[in-house]
């Protein structure tokens, strides 16, 4: 029981990492690697700055600007800078690990005996792993709620045909270029809360910790994708949180048949590429067409 | 005499600069359009039509001469400027809308065209009666289809989607770039018509590409025939009732 409740608080917190890349990878259509870097980013930003004294609410705060100055990075470097959009996020994320260390000081950081999110009075209270539950539902409905908002006004209708078909949208006098970048600084500051997130509540950062995100964010997407079906817009986005929950459900599962934690990694590359390479399936996962232009420059 | 809508003078755009495969596509393009003209354009393929366009609609910088709107330089403005006062449809269905978004909410975008977009709530319900009525002018089902993605859609029915939507927010300039090309001949013949209904009722200053002798006979008020980058012939109002297909066909031959 405790192991599922766990598993849920995961995936709660994790879900804000599919819905960051939500709005690159599904509706920008742009591959943006920029994650890997930026998840640790949010981590090292939030747990550097709490245990140097500063309010974890405060900490959170500066760790989602530092994500979204990493999405500008790269922004820029693909709308100004005409590198592909692939080669732009590798360049910053790559950046990024340098930056963590300069940040941290060391590859690692524990949170041991200071406050966080995660121990404020109300939470102590709650039964086991239900801080997590807690912490993760109150942020994820508010991400997703603001996200409808969002993607519902002018503003957002043009983001969304911005990455639908960028010649119409110019054509129609959106700025596409600048619409990329609002979506690469969102989607990283999402990212980068996230890694705050998870860093507090697992209680330490690590430089390393961003292996792997780009692959488990696709995996709720997709997940949450198969198993729900023809959606709408707003029912996807719900949809990315529970398959996040699941995919959290299933690792526990996997754990439980003997796999040890340091084999998820594999175990889900294996997984995404299954689903890439069977046909019907690729129609579901669409990553082909982002990670096809991603080699292109912009023109 | 009134002052022409968009004026070029002298427009000369070169590609590949630098390299040795630079070419003048334009080579020095003179041409007035006056409000209310209705141009149809033939040429050889490769003379420079769509590039001529690009260049009006500012997704290609002309390298030398002027072009003025209402006799205001735009000749360095951006393409996302310019859609203020022109719309463009191409002529590839799949260009014109998006795919992923529905017949209503592709509307939607296209009545703010060259607006600055706010964050505020779309307001698609309140929309959806004068829409569903637009899109019953086309003739074609659309009106059926408002909550369609527009991918799901036939060409011809997102062609006229595109075409409507150019027209939505009424432009100083209407750019048509062979956008019947891709579709069955019934089905283009309908847009056809729809166009030239659109364009007299609405007294749109619009210029249409086209490969067919007769439509760029029959529609419009006057025809240009440009040829390797220059305009080679103009023919307005009488000159152009008189042109037949055999005369405007020497063009075409060399
Ligand atoms: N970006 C570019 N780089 C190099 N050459 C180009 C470029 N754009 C156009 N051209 C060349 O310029 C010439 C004119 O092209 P354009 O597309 O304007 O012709 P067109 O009159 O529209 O022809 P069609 O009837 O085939 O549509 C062609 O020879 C084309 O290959
Ligand atoms: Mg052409």
């Amino acid at each position: 029981m405790n192991l599922i409740v766990s598993s849920i608080g995961q995936g709660l917190l994790w879900a804000l990492l599919g819905l960051g890349l939500y709005l690159t990878f599904r509706i920008l259509d742009f591959a943006d690697m920029t994650v890997e870097g930026t998840f640790p980013l949010g981590a090292a930003t939030a747990v550097t700055a709490i245990s140097n004294g500063i309010n974890p609410f405060l900490a959170t705060l500066l760790a989602i600007g530092a994500g979204m100055i990493a999405g500008l990075i790269t922004g820029l470097l693909y709308t100004k800078g005409k590198i592909p959009s692939l080669l732009a996020g590798i360049l910053t994320m790559t950046a990024i690990y340098s930056v963590d260390l300069r940040i941290m000081g060391k590859s690692n950081i524990s949170l041991l005996g200071k406050p966080t999110l995660f121990n404020g009075n109300f939470l102590q209270q709650l039964p086991q792993f239900f801080d997590s539950v807690s912490v993760g539902l109150i942020v994820i409905i508010i991400v997703t709620v603001l996200m409808m908002l969002f993607l519902a006004t002018d503003y957002g209708q043009g983001f969304i045909a911005t990455g639908d078909n960028p010649t119409m949208a110019k054509s129609l006098g959106i700025h596409t270029d600048s619409m990329i970048n609002v979506g690469l600084m969102v989607s990283n500051g999402m990212v980068a809360l996230c890694g705050a997130l998870v860093a507090q509540s697992n209680g330490y950062a690590d430089v390393n910790m961003g292996i792997g995100t780009i692959v488990i964010a696709l995996a709720s997407i997709i997940i949450g994708e198969v198993a729900f079906g023809d959606l709408t817009l707003n029912q996807r986005l719900v949809a990315v949180t529970l398959g996040s929950i699941i995919y959290r459900l299933i690792l526990l599962a996997v754990l439980q048949l003997g796999f040890s934690a340091n084999d998820l990694n594999l175990i889900s590359s294996v997984v995404l590429a299954i689903c890439m390479m069977l046909p019907q399936l690729e129609k579901v996962v669409h990553l082909r067409k982002p990670i096809m232009k991603g080699v292109q420059p912009h023109e | 005499m009134n002052k022409p809508i968009l004026e070029l003078k002298n427009v000369k755009t070169v590609v590949n600069k630098g390299t040795a495969n630079e070419t003048t596509i334009l080579k020095g393009i003179n041409l007035k359009i006056n409000e209310g003209d209705f141009i149809t354009i033939v040429g050889t393929n490769g003379a420079g039509k769509s590039t001529l366009f690009n260049v009006i609609g500012g997704n290609l910088q002309a390298d030398s001469g002027q072009i003025l709107h209402n006799g205001k330089d735009i000749t360095h403005s951006t393409e996302e400027q310019r859609t203020t006062f022109l719309a463009r449809v191409f002529q590839d269905p799949k260009l014109g809308t998006a795919p992923r978004m529905t017949v209503a909410e592709n509307m939607l975008l296209a009545i703010k065209r060259g607006e600055k977009r706010h964050l505020v709530l779309r307001k698609l319900k309140q929309n959806m009666e004068r829409f569903t009525k637009l899109a019953a002018t086309m003739n074609n089902g659309l009106e059926n289809r408002m909550t369609t993605a527009t991918g799901a859609l036939s060409g011809g029915q997102r062609q006229a989607l595109s075409f409507l939507m150019a027209t939505l927010k009424r432009p100083d300039i209407l750019l048509l770039d062979e956008h019947t090309a891709a579709l069955d001949p019934h089905t283009s013949l309908n847009l056809l018509h729809a166009t030239n209904e659109r364009i007299n009722q609405d007294h749109l200053t619009a210029l249409m590409i086209t490969h067919h002798l007769e439509d760029a006979l029959t529609y419009g008020n006057r025809l240009i025939v440009l040829k390797d980058g220059q305009v080679k012939a103009d023919f307005k109002g009488e000159e152009k009732e008189s042109l037949t297909t055999e005369k405007l066909y020497t063009y075409f031959e060399d």
